[in-house]
């Protein structure tokens, strides 16, 4: 029951031969299998999960309409406020914080009867590629354990990949939704900047961030897409258009005349062979299907790593002044005749981890006085050169493609001590962000040199995500026919049988 | 090119209001070292004739109706206060003694 689809979960759901609270006891029985393992959750919440299951099941048998994903189990990332509920990012800083609200997704959750099974690890405040900046501890990725799940969402991706979970939200600020989703096998998409709203996210870099759906199907991301997405009032950077089609789109994966767009830049030296072999693959499969492979050039992307580890530490250093130790979270060294100010200086020493120290002492750096505009000032010009680029490639494709990211999920601790190595993981899904157009990531087989899942990227322009649910359904078609079976049925079995 | 020294780490850390042991300070100093060198890469393209962008989506204001709705109750906001004294958030001494 658990390595269904979402969707053919809904359809059993649906036809009365499951009930919501079996589904998500399963669930339940599987996280306590082997989450001791993958450890993707940070807080299980059994009983509000099951009573959110009980309450489906009862509008069900009194035959009321339900959403198309009510009763299917979500796995929820650390970053978003659920009212009660554990919310730490990730964080010392933050243990024991319950919300006093819902963020505008998890009530959009609650509206579409989708059940809430507990929230997910992330890389502390979403600032890593492999969740190992997590304070709890880091996630193992199913395919191997010894190996990353990628981050900062490396919770949500590991939970689907070891059917803890058919559905998770994640957020992406550089990648933190589409590079766990390559490393695990499975489905991540960020959507436009301003198709969900960041009401009740706990901001990392504003201008960036974005929540999303991650799943194990593109139509699956698909229903969760649109089950999330939607103008909000409480976000002011929410956009109010309707949102894009992106069901009927993942429904029909008819590419036939499609022009996909190749950016050379995003590809060859410091890509791993197996990456480019699956890219090509995948490509030639598109081609077959009726798509027009073009190549564009974004010479300015060479700069987008640069410039997103200017913009997103300000913008950091920023966002996180609010913990300050004095309306929520962790207070340390509140002696008698202790003054504010030091409470302030104990309190961020001992609840933050040493990337989110680092990342905002670099921000306060790049916006101090002297230093703003060959720094941030610089970085707001690339973004800007980058926003070109794609507008022009936009001009020749429909949609961009690249590889997800360069390598295959390393081993955790290869790259803990080397923050370069680790930032440049991000160098093809950065631009994304930068530009705040709508990135895909589905599994495109695995590496014949190390037998690991391997991520293909589709990039859509502002508010056309339907585009990269069209060419994803495609790929993922192709991608099934050849194997016979999903890419996940080649992953290690966890917690005795399936 | 572009380096850090240990002070200069303390006086941010100072501003970021963040307590760092030495040893913290001189590994940052380090770091940024290396960091700074990749990140000053932006200046080889932002030029004089470069338009900055702040945000992906042009940003307007967002005016709501000025009608009163339900917000949280005082409980509800005190709910995750390290400490509190009748109804109110307690912060440590904020102004010097004199």
């Amino acid at each position: 029951m658990i390595r269904n689809n979402a969707a053919d979960m809904a359809a059993k759901l649906v036809a009365g031969e499951i009930t919501s609270v079996a589904l998500t006891q399963a669930h339940l029985d599987r996280i306590a299998a082997v989450d001791t393992d993958v450890h993707a959750f940070l807080h299980i919440d059994t009983e509000g999960a099951l009573a959110q299951a009980a309450a489906v099941d009862a509008k069900r048998a009194k035959g009321e309409k339900l959403s198309p994903l009510a009763g299917v189990p979500l796995a929820l990332k650390d970053v978003m406020a659920q009212k009660g509920i554990p919310t730490t990012c990730g964080s010392k800083i933050l243990e024991g914080w319950r919300p006093p609200y819902d963020s505008t997704v998890v009530a959009n959750l609650k509206k579409n009867d989708i059940v809430i099974l507990g929230k997910t690890n992330m890389d502390e405040f979403a600032m890593g590629s492999s969740t190992e900046n997590s304070a709890y501890g880091p996630t193992h990725n199913p395919w191997d354990l010894t190996r990353i799940p990628g981050g900062s969402g490396g919770g949500s991706s590991a939970a689907l990949a070891a059917f803890e979970a058919p559905l998770a939200i994640g957020t992406d600020t550089g990648g933190s939704i589409r590079q766990p989703a390559a490393v695990t096998g499975t489905v991540g998409v960020k959507p436009t900047y301003g198709g969900v709203s960041r009401y009740g996210l706990v901001a990392f870099s504003s201008s960036l961030d974005q929540a999303g759906p991650c799943a194990r199907t593109v139509l699956d991301a698909a229903l969760l897409h649109e089950a999330i997405a939607g103008h909000d009032p409480k976000d002011a950077t929410s956009i109010n258009a309707p949102v894009p089609q992106v069901v009927a789109a993942a429904k029909s994966g008819d590419v036939k005349g499609m022009k996909i767009g190749v950016v050379k830049e995003l590809n060859g030296d410091g890509y791993q062979a197996g990456v480019r072999a699956r890219f090509e693959e995948s490509l030639e499969l598109l081609a077959k299907a009726g798509a027009e492979i073009v190549e564009v050039s974004a010479p300015n992307f060479e700069y987008a790593l640069a410039a997103y580890y200017l913009i997103a530490p300000s913008e950091c250093s920023s966002n996180l002044a609010r913990f300050d130790a004095m309306r929520y979270g962790l207070r340390v060294g509140d002696v008698d005749g202790a003054s504010a100010e030091s409470v302030m200086n104990l309190t961020r020493e001992v609840g933050f981890g040493k990337e989110v120290k680092r990342r905002i002492i670099l921000g306060t750096y790049a916006l101090s006085s002297g230093y703003y505009d060959a720094y941030y000032g610089s970085a707001q010009k690339v973004r800007t050169l980058i926003t070109q680029d794609f507008t022009k490639a936009f001009e020749k494709a429909d949609v961009l493609v690249s590889p997800t990211c360069p390598t295959t999920a390393f081993k955790i601790g290869e790259k803990a001590n080397d923050p370069l190595a680790m930032y440049l993981n991000d160098i093809a899904t950065i631009p994304v962000n930068m530009a705040g157009i709508g990135g895909m990531s589905l599994p495109s087989g695995l590496a014949d040199e190390d037998g690991l899942p391997v991520g293909f990227q589709i990039m859509s322009p502002v508010m056309k995500d339907e585009r990269m649910y069209l060419v994803g359904a495609a790929l993922e078609a192709a991608l099934l026919s050849k194997w016979g079976a999903p890419l996940l049925d080649k992953a290690p079995i966890m917690g005795g049988g399936r | 090119m572009s380096s850090l020294s240990r002070d200069d780490v303390a006086k941010l850390a100072g501003l970021a209001r963040i307590e760092m042991s030495d040893e913290e300070l001189v590994n940052l100093a380090n770091e940024f070292t290396v960091i700074l060198d990749a990140v000053a890469r932006v200046q080889e393209v932002a030029g004089a004739d470069v338009e900055a962008t702040s945000h992906p989506l042009p940003l307007r204001n967002v005016f709501r109706p000025d009608a009163v709705v339900p917000s949280l109750t005082p409980e509800e906001a005190l709910s995750g206060a390290p400490a509190q004294e009748e109804q109110r958030f307690r912060v440590p001494q904020i102004l010097g003694e004199e």
